[in-house]
């Protein structure tokens, strides 16, 4: 039964069809696949919710930290007395990226105190390498950190260090310094983060 | 469906309620139902020298069904957003009734889980069921193991504690380490530029229905893939070999009632020591439900020492233990991907350690110790001592399947028997 039935089918017309079908097939399935895949995309409204944020710094002391949250995630300005910018140069050999040129900062930032003004420190406290906030560890010599430790951020999670201008110390797994954002002096008080300096505008 | 009317093993004619006119035989005419028993339980024979290790196939079944059905009753109550996920699940532990048990036993399962695949897996080591006929039984039950460990990460981040938020910070970022597409990558998967309610929506849409279907499937394929080939045994040895006068294999008994009793036996003995657990140490001293996971997630604040639960400490461990972000994601990915070539690895045709050489027993025993011992520095805080530690650790990882293709050529084993033995 079955082998007469094979006699007369056409081979040629079957793979044509097979191969304009699964090509049609593989064309649709293509456009079918994209609403699913972008629909992992952030939404308009999780787009929606990066409006910059002010920061009144006129009540920061000297050394203190101040955490904010911008875009979900955590931005630290820290008001850097003269002793922890003098560590700055002290520890240039032992980073890995020391003139941030690997490093994500606004180019007004992009200079040995990775700041607009070198006592205030903007920066993201994002680890760079796998997400974590890091932890302010300010004092030289922490008793966890060692006795070289000059003061800086230390992530718990994998043991990145950096230095008080964010900047990445050698042999730790974090690969770049700590992002800067975007930010401006709205007035000597006044910090607006996630929003560049206008033309002509207080840097 | 002459199989029909075919005496059962160990029985003399077709039991009564398979003969025609029986509820049994209308619905076998339109089902499969008597070839498939036979097939996989009834006439499924088994090697008769299974021992200890062999009870943890079976217990991972169990454990299975354990989570859909606490599981499913979870989902009943949990909220998957960000602003409602911690408040529900402590409405589950107080005021549902019989709330905790069902999420103790949810939680604690996902423990048990990797307990008992653990075990599972091991035993394929100790007793080569990864070689030849089963590399494909290996390599689906490696993708189980994938799968769950999706399942677990996924299932990790439901709580919205601070371990959930954060340590799925890390995860995904692991992803943010791929050149190029990384970044965009990560922020694809969470469906945000942070993890947020987008990220807890979707992981509990993967958690309850995507992954447990995957799953589903796998273990159907596993089982259905092994059945094939026939289970391997203490002595890696083949026993279609040596068939008696009726066909089956002399070394062979069915699988019901034999290991479907011995397996019960386990079941309970199991089912014994989970309940100590759940009702007990439900949080397993901090590895099975971290503390930090009882405050709700902080995204500006990471807890001071995060590590992941227990399961996946070793792989964590490796991560850490390379001082380079993407050297360090490729090791840890590396460390389960290389598994996946186990098969084609070990060169040596004997399967089971009774009968191989000392180079594979010190082998074995650097892979396992070093296994235990990332797990255990995993769960550590990073002091320097520790990631040496880690990376010796690691080092001690890899050696054994750097090494396996070269010892194993040249292993130096014992004759292997013809027929099954008797020790231990």
């Amino acid at each position: 039964m079955r082998e007469q039935k094979t006699v007369d089918v056409d081979i040629k017309r079957r793979r044509m069809l097979v191969a304009a079908t699964g090509v049609m097939g593989a064309i649709g399935a293509t456009f079918l696949a994209t609403p699913f895949v972008a629909s992992w995309e952030p939404s308009e409204r999780a787009k929606a919710l990066g409006a910059p944020v002010d920061v009144d710094i006129s009540k920061l002391e000297d050394g203190q930290l101040l955490t904010v949250n911008w875009r979900g995630k955590p931005v630290w300005v820290l008001k850097r007395t003269p002793e922890m910018l003098a560590t700055l140069d002290k520890v240039e050999s032992e980073l890995r990226d020391p003139d941030s040129n690997e490093s994500i900062q606004p180019p007004y930032c992009k200079n040995n105190y990775r700041a607009i003004k070198p006592e205030m420190f903007v920066a993201v406290g994002v680890c760079t390498h796998l997400g974590c906030a890091p932890l302010f560890k300010p004092d030289p010599g922490d008793a966890d950190l060692g006795s070289d430790w000059p003061g800086g951020f230390f992530c718990p999670c994998h043991g990145s260090r950096f230095d008080l201008a964010g900047r990445v110390f050698k042999a730790v797994p974090a690969p770049t310094n700590l992002e800067i954002p975007p930010h401006h002096y709205r007035s000597a008080t006044l910090i607006r983060v996630g929003e560049d300096p206008k033309e002509g505008g207080q840097a | 469906m002459s199989d029909v009317n075919k005496p059962m093993p160990e029985r003399g004619d077709t039991p009564d309620f398979a003969k025609p006119g029986s509820l049994l035989h209308w619905l076998d005419k339109r089902l499969p139902l008597v070839e498939t028993w036979n097939e996989h339980v009834g006439q499924y024979y088994a090697p008769k020298n299974f021992n200890f290790w062999y009870f943890f196939g079976s217990l991972a079944l169990l454990v299975l069904v354990n989570q859909f059905v606490t599981g499913i009753w979870l989902t009943m109550s949990y909220k998957p957003s960000a602003a409602e996920a911690f408040n529900s699940i402590e409405y589950i532990m107080r005021d549902v009734d019989w709330g905790w048990l069902i999420r103790y036993m949810h939680s604690t399962g996902a423990s048990a889980f990797f307990i008992v695949v653990y075990l599972h897996m091991f035993r394929g080591l100790l007793y080569g069921s990864y070689k030849q006929p089963r590399e494909l039984v290996w390599i689906i039950g490696m993708l189980i193991f994938l799968v769950l460990m999706g399942e677990a990460f996924m299932g990790y981040l439901l709580p919205w504690g601070q371990m959930s938020y954060w340590g799925a910070q890390v995860i995904i970022s692991l992803f943010g380490a791929i050149p190029f597409v990384g970044p965009d990558l990560a922020v694809w998967i969470r469906g945000d530029y942070v993890i947020s309610d987008a990220t807890l929506n979707r992981f509990f849409a993967l958690h309850v229905i995507a992954l447990p279907l995957v799953l589903l499937i796998l273990v159907f394929l596993h089982i259905v893939a092994l059945h094939r080939v026939g289970s391997n045994n203490p002595d890696g040895v083949d026993i279609k070999k040596v068939k008696g006068p009726d066909g089956t294999p002399l070394d062979g008994i069915p699988f019901h009632p034999y290991y479907s009793v011995k397996d019960s036996v386990g079941a309970v003995a199991f089912a014994f020591l989970f309940a100590l657990v759940i009702f007990y140490f439900p949080e397993g001293g901090g590895f099975f439900l971290e503390p930090p996971n009882f405050e709700p997630a902080n995204p500006l604040k990471t807890p001071e020492h995060i590590a992941p639960v227990w399961y996946f400490t070793p792989f964590y461990a490796i991560l850490r233990a390379i001082p380079d972000k993407f050297l360090g994601v490729m090791a840890m990915g590396g460390a389960i991907g290389v598994l996946f070539l186990l098969p084609w690895l070990d060169r040596c045709p004997v399967r089971s350690i009774r009968y191989r050489g000392l180079s594979f027993k010190i082998l074995l025993t650097v892979f396992t110790v070093s296994f235990i011992a990332l797990g255990y520095l995993g769960t550590q805080p990073a002091t320097p001592t520790l990631t040496r530690l880690a990376q010796l650790f690691t080092l001690g990882y890899f050696s054994f399947f750097i090494l396996l293709p070269f010892t194993s050529a040249r292993e130096k084993c014992k004759p292997v028997p013809t027929r099954v033995t008797y020790h231990g």
